[in-house]
């Protein structure tokens, strides 16, 4: 029963993806859409069955040899246990709505039945990620999972920027997948063997590296491996083109699941990272910095969906802290409330942009909290969330991050708060630039219930999921225990005192509200403030808007560096001086012909001639001897 | 002895310098079957200065082989002439490389 | 019956040139019955191949073996066999050649000739890859140089004459230095032995002295030419261009392949010592190669010549797995060189495809097909996905492999760092070069793709793939994802053979050869003979 439950998970998604590629144009557009929310949706009902099941237990199960190779070895097997049991939850259940809201969503497009097709893959790729029980099936969804980004960013592919976006996403991602399996190597080299659980028995009686080693080698690739699909420093800049694709996308692969791969990958290979003291250091240095770049960035966004990709970058952020705190727990929480809210805050935007028919301008938007009511409580609830206002879901994870922080030192304390209130501000104005202030000259409506009934699903998700994992004070006020770092089994190490704590979270939250309050304020009124504000900050305010001019940074060092390198081989090494030699050494036995047969006059009589001065210089050589 | 030898190379020189020299084809072909005579010459005269019958048999040889070398060379030179219009070698240089 | 049965490896191997000759006696104006016995006779050597795979054993051993005394004098004979290095190329052979011939549109000028020289073509294609003596080995090898120069120089394009004879020429230069060593490796097992062979399973482990590392150089020369390592990789990108679609996967499909089944039968286990010599350097060629063949594809603005140039990347793995001389590794080398065959293959045909609806190869001409052509955009994303090695691909598993033996290789050897002693620098530069090429095929792939694929529609009115195009496409799309789903599906066969040849290099090479040869003069041949006589 139960691998019969494995497979009907993680092959469900595939089947549906098989049905849409090959018959989908067939089908009608609601058949379509209903087989590939249905097929993500048993995915998830097995998944729940697993979780009962299974919840107190961890194993694997072969589906079959892969690669049996001399002495390499990878199984196509999966792992199941608490760990990926929670990450298939939250995939598959924020799969099965946002399917169900893309089949309003994308209702209009010509292209139906591939969009789900790819959707459904995503979904089997990501569960083949999460469930992997070895590192190179691991890699195997971590690339498929970037194939299909690389396919829906660049879904519209008649538009030449949004295949360019898709282009560069996957080749930004293949930077990273190149040093993650240079990282795999490594492992191999190291203990022979890719499979997790081998993996963790041969690293117990080792004791943390005090230098950087071969250890630190290999966490280090395999996080650069993470900065490229969790979108950090240096290897972000795809994640905000991404926004390229339709909402629902955004919302699914650049918010909820896929991007938090990076952060999965870690907590899943957590007896690494606790072995290499250095690389967390750098963990956290690294995520702090894309926190707050990206925190600042997201200030002076126009697009709407640009705004939620920053916010994205900088929570994903916060959970590298977190894993680099060796606090996995945590960064597993923020990681699950944030696929809620994150999703929830796309789908919104995803509805305002249908209603405006695709306008993504917050300037050009607002005054639209009267005309779609649901979808303003739906961004208020998730606004609320990320912001880290209790008690909602964000909160909760959020403080358990700020508290660990402080733990660590104070510094990161003070970082982490300001970005939760540059997280507050910009997520705050665009909430009052979009739904506040006067309705402009347009026509916009409510979306259709496919597309809110998805939406006040989430809310209602990101409204009660932070109560899962209630920070130690709130448990020991309650008598509650705090559920999810219990069923993960990473208990929290933490030791605050309670009056430490009971005043961070305090301060914290007392300066996010005002924050937030005063965003609202600033930018629901008129915008001659916002202009005399922005006029005051002009310099910062250009270097934000253009994001510090990373893109065009990268493009002139890298890119173009190294596109002229490959013009200089071609023209100059292949043609020039390979070829060169090649023809020049045909054109040298050609060019000796053509002198030698300047002899050949064709004249019979200078034959002649030849002959008998041949014949005189031999009969002078033999009157010689 | 000597006589004939001496004979036999002014006859071959002579050819050869008519083959140099001469533009005609004719002259050419002529030239050149003085300086077979001229070698049949000296081989007859070798011959019986040893004493036996292989120069002899050479010269037989020689003198058939020039009569069909003669009447072939004539051939070819009649429809070069028939072809060309000339008898002048120098016109005859589509063997230049 | 039992004729059939007692000489079916020949029997496959003639059966394609049968019908090249059956195909003379009909007239040139019946295009369709042409095709339909060519392809039918194709097919007919498909599934004798297959059934050849259906009988082979998993072991080391020769298996199919023919053998006849030809010239008794030189003790040339006629001895055919196949093994786990070979089957899976010959299969391959086998399995494109039908494909190639469906493909060939019926219009085609000259189209009996045509059919002819690649039936011809296929016979002399499965006789290298079984023939087991040299000098048969030789003659089937130079009998593959004339179809393919008919079928650039007659059929190719606008600069076809030129790309021919640079084709020959260089092929032709490694044939004749290939000729000169087989002779003298014959030479100097009579002199050794007194007996006159040509059987190369006799010739195995012959002492050679000093002049190995040169008989292994007039060899190695002729295969690395073929392969293409860089820098001998010029002649490839002009003869793809010039050459027909269906030249242009036989030659990447097959012909490239001979190459490398050239090395694994030939230099490697004839010249044990002077291959482990010249490890190094050409293991740093390949190196070059890779990210020098995806630099050159980058900069590529013609399709043929992009693909044309990734192979040359490509096969750059097939040549570092090989090298390293570890089961992985080899392993790697010969599932590459299938997944090249396949993938690259594909890729071809789909050029020839769009050149035959838009009339260019220009990627700055082309654009938008994706609007009009899903079809096209589905063989050709997945043509494209397998040859930047994307995992659940052929592509992936083939340089997943040749990395993982380039990095096994010189595990042993200390190098301290951080306190542990198993990592050798080499292999993470070994690993570092190679995976940023993985890197360089995604960019430049992805590239050519967008343009060709995506943007605004620039033709009118585009077709998208008729059935037989489809047909073309589909099996070689199929063995893809596979190899790339279960790679085991080859690896199992060959495994045995593999395991063989990899401990008979070692074994034969306990001494090893300094390289390079100009040393050689200096050890002075007794000394050397002394040393090779120990093992």
């Amino acid at each position: 029963m139960s691998s019969y439950l494995i497979y009907v998970a993680l092959l469900s998604p595939f089947l549906g993806f098989l049905i849409q590629i090959f018959l989908g144009g067939k089908l009608s557009k609601t058949i379509s859409g209903t087989i590939s929310s249905l097929a993500v949706f048993v995915s998830f009902l097995a998944s729940l069955f697993l979780f009962f099941e299974f919840h107190n237990v961890s194993f694997s199960h072969t589906l079959f040899s892969w690669f049996d190779i001399g002495d390499f070895k990878a199984d196509f097997s999966v792992k199941i246990d608490q760990l990926s049991l929670l990450m298939m939850l939250v995939v598959t259940g924020i799969s099965t709505l946002i399917h169900i809201y893309s089949t309003g969503y994308m209702h209009e497009d010509p292209l139906f039945s591939r969009y789900f097709g790819y959707l459904n893959l995503f979904v089997f790729m990501m569960l083949t990620l999460i469930m992997a029980d070895n590192l190179l099936l691991m890699f195997v969804g971590w690339e498929g999972v970037g194939l299909c980004s690389y396919l829906l960013i660049g879904f519209w592919f008649e538009d030449d920027f949004k295949a360019f976006c898709g282009k560069k996403a996957f080749i930004v991602n293949r930077i990273g997948d190149a040093a993650f399996i240079l990282g795999i190597f490594l492992i191999f080299s190291l203990f022979g063997t890719l499979e997790f659980e081998s993996l963790y028995t041969s690293t117990l009686n080792r004791s943390p590296e005090m230098g950087f080693g071969l250890l630190s080698c290999i966490t280090l690739f395999l996080f650069i491996g993470a900065t490229g699909k969790s979108a950090q420093i240096p290897l972000y800049v795809w994640l905000p083109d991404a926004m390229a694709g339709p909402t629902p996308v955004s919302a699914l692969i650049h918010a909820a699941t896929m991007v938090t791969a990076g952060v999965y990958m870690i907590c899943r290979l957590s007896f690494f990272y606790d072995l290499t003291p250095i690389v967390q250091n750098i963990i956290i240095v690294i995520g702090m910095a894309t926190a707050i770049l990206s925190g600042l960035i997201a200030l002076t966004q126009k697009d709407i969906k640009k705004v939620l990709a920053y916010s994205t970058v900088s929570q994903l952020g916060y959970m590298f802290v977190a894993a680099g705190l060796a606090a996995y727990g945590a960064a597993m929480f923020h990681l699950t409330t944030h696929a809620f809210f994150k999703a929830l805050l796309f789908l919104c935007s995803g509805s305002v942009i249908h209603a405006m028919n695709g306008e993504q301008d917050m300037f050009k938007m607002g005054g639209l909290k009267n005309v779609m009511p649901i979808t303003y409580l739906s961004f208020l609830v998730g606004a609320l969330a990320l912001s880290g206002i209790p008690p909602l879901a964000g909160f909760f994870s959020k403080d358990t991050i700020l508290a660990f922080a402080f733990a660590k030192s104070p510094l990161l304390w003070g970082l982490t708060a300001f970005t939760a209130l540059l997280t507050s501000f910009y997520i705050f104005r665009a909430l009052s630039l979009t739904f506040h202030g006067k309705l402009g000259n347009i026509h916009a409506h409510e979306s259709p219930s496919s597309m809110t009934v998805p939406l006040v699903l989430l809310s209602c998700g990101t409204l009660l999921v932070g109560f899962l994992g209630l920070p130690p004070m709130f448990s020991h006020l309650f008598h509650v225990e705090n559920l999810f770092e219990k069923f993960l089994g990473w208990e929290s190490s933490l030791h605050l005192s309670g009056q430490t704590e009971w005043f961070l979270m305090g301060a914290c939250s007392a300066l996010v509200i005002l924050t937030a309050y005063t965003a609202t304020k600033l930018f629901s009124g008129d915008k001659a403030k916002v202009t005399a504000l922005k006029n005051k900050f002009s310099k910062l305010h250009t270097l934000s808007e253009n994001k510090f001019y990373v893109d065009e940074f990268y493009d002139l060092v890298f890119v173009k560096t190294a596109h002229k390198k490959a013009q200089f081989f071609w023209e100059k090494i292949d043609i020039f001086v390979i070829d060169g030699i090649v023809n020049g050494v045909g054109s040298l036995g050609r060019n000796l012909s053509i002198l030698l047969s300047l002899i050949q006059t064709g004249r019979v009589i200078n034959y002649a001639f030849m002959m008998f001065l041949g014949m005189i210089l031999i009969l002078l050589y033999l009157v010689k001897l | 002895m000597n006589e004939y030898f001496i004979l036999a190379s002014i006859l071959f020189a002579l050819g050869v310098t008519g083959v140099l020299m001469r533009r005609n084809l004719l002259v050419i072909l002529m030239s050149v079957e003085i300086m077979l005579a001229s070698s049949n010459l000296a081989l007859i005269a070798a011959s019986s200065h040893v004493g036996n019958l292989h120069g002899h048999i050479f010269v037989l040889f020689n003198i058939a082989v020039a009569a069909a070398e003669a009447a072939v060379g004539l051939a070819l030179i009649v429809i070069i002439y028939k072809n060309k219009k000339t008898e002048n070698v120098d016109q005859f240089t589509s063997l230049h490389g | 019956m039992d004729l059939l049965l007692k000489h079916f490896l020949s029997i496959t191997i003639f059966l394609p040139a049968l019908f090249g000759l059956f195909l003379f006696f009909i007239p040139q104006s019946k295009t369709r019955f042409l095709k339909f016995v060519s392809l039918n006779g194709s097919i007919l050597t498909f599934l004798m191949t297959l059934g050849i795979l259906c009988y082979f054993t998993g072991t080391a051993e020769v298996q199919f073996v023919e053998k006849y005394s030809w010239i008794p004098l030189f003790g040339v004979s006629y001895f055919i066999g196949i093994d786990g290095l070979s089957l899976y190329l010959f299969i391959l052979t086998s399995f494109l050649t039908p494909l190639v011939l469906l493909y060939v549109s019926p219009e085609e000028k000259k189209l009996k000739p045509f059919l002819i020289l690649i039936l011809f073509l296929e016979t002399a294609m499965l006789g290298t890859f079984a023939a087991l003596d040299l000098i048969l080995f030789y003659i089937f090898w130079e009998a593959m140089l004339i179809p393919m120069y008919f079928m650039i120089g007659v059929w190719g394009g606008e600069e076809r004459l030129y790309a021919t004879i640079k084709f020959l020429l260089y092929t032709i230069l490694g044939s004749f230095l290939m000729l000169v060593a087989l002779i003298a490796l014959v030479m100097i097992h009579h002199s050794t032995t007194g007996v006159f062979t040509t059987n190369l399973l006799k010739l195995y482990g012959t002492p050679l002295g000093s002049l190995e590392m040169w008989l292994f150089l007039g060899f190695a020369l002729a295969f690395l030419i073929k392969v293409p390592l860089f820098p001998f990789h010029t002649w490839l990108p002009d003869a793809h261009v010039q050459a027909p679609t269906e030249g242009s996967v036989i030659l990447a499909g097959i012909l490239l392949k001979m190459g490398m089944y050239g090395l694994f039968r030939f230099a490697l286990p004839l010249f044990p010592q002077a291959s482990m010599a010249v490890t190094p350097y050409v293991v740093t060629l390949a190196l070059i190669g890779i990210i020098y063949g995806a630099f050159l594809a980058w900069a590529q603005k013609d399709l043929k010549k992009l693909v044309a140039y990734s192979s040359v990347s490509h096969l750059g793995y097939a040549v570092l797995g090989l090298f390293v001389l570890n089961h992985t590794g080899v392993t790697g080398s010969l599932v590459q060189n299938i997944s090249h065959g396949l993938a690259t293959g594909a890729l071809f045909f789909i050029v020839g495809m769009i050149y035959k609806r838009t009339h260019t190869k220009k990627i700055e001409e082309l654009g938008g097909l994706a609007s009009s052509c899903p079809k096209l955009f589905f063989f050709f994303l997945i043509a494209t996905l397998a040859s930047i090695g994307l995992p659940l691909t052929s592509g992936f598993v083939g340089e997943i492999l040749c990395l993982f033996g380039a990095f096994q290789e010189y595990g042993v050897q200390g190098f301290a760092w951080g306190g542990e002693t198993l990592i050798n620098i080499r292999n993470i530069i070994f690993g570092t070069v190679g995976i940023l090429g993985v890197l360089m095929g995604a960019i430049y792939m992805l590239n050519m793709f967008q343009k060709v694929m995506f943007g605004k529609p620039k033709f009118e009115d585009l077709k998208d793939l008729e059935w037989k195009e489809v047909l073309v496409l589909t099996p070689l799309i199929i063995m893809i994802f596979s190899i790339g789903v279960y790679p085991k599906l080859l690896t199992n066969k060959m495994e045995n053979s593999i395991d063989h040849l990899v401990k008979n290099v070692y074994k034969y090479s306990l001494t090893t050869l300094s390289f390079p040869p100009e040393a050689l003069g200096t050890s002075g041949n007794p000394e050397s003979e002394a040393t090779s006589k120990k093992d």
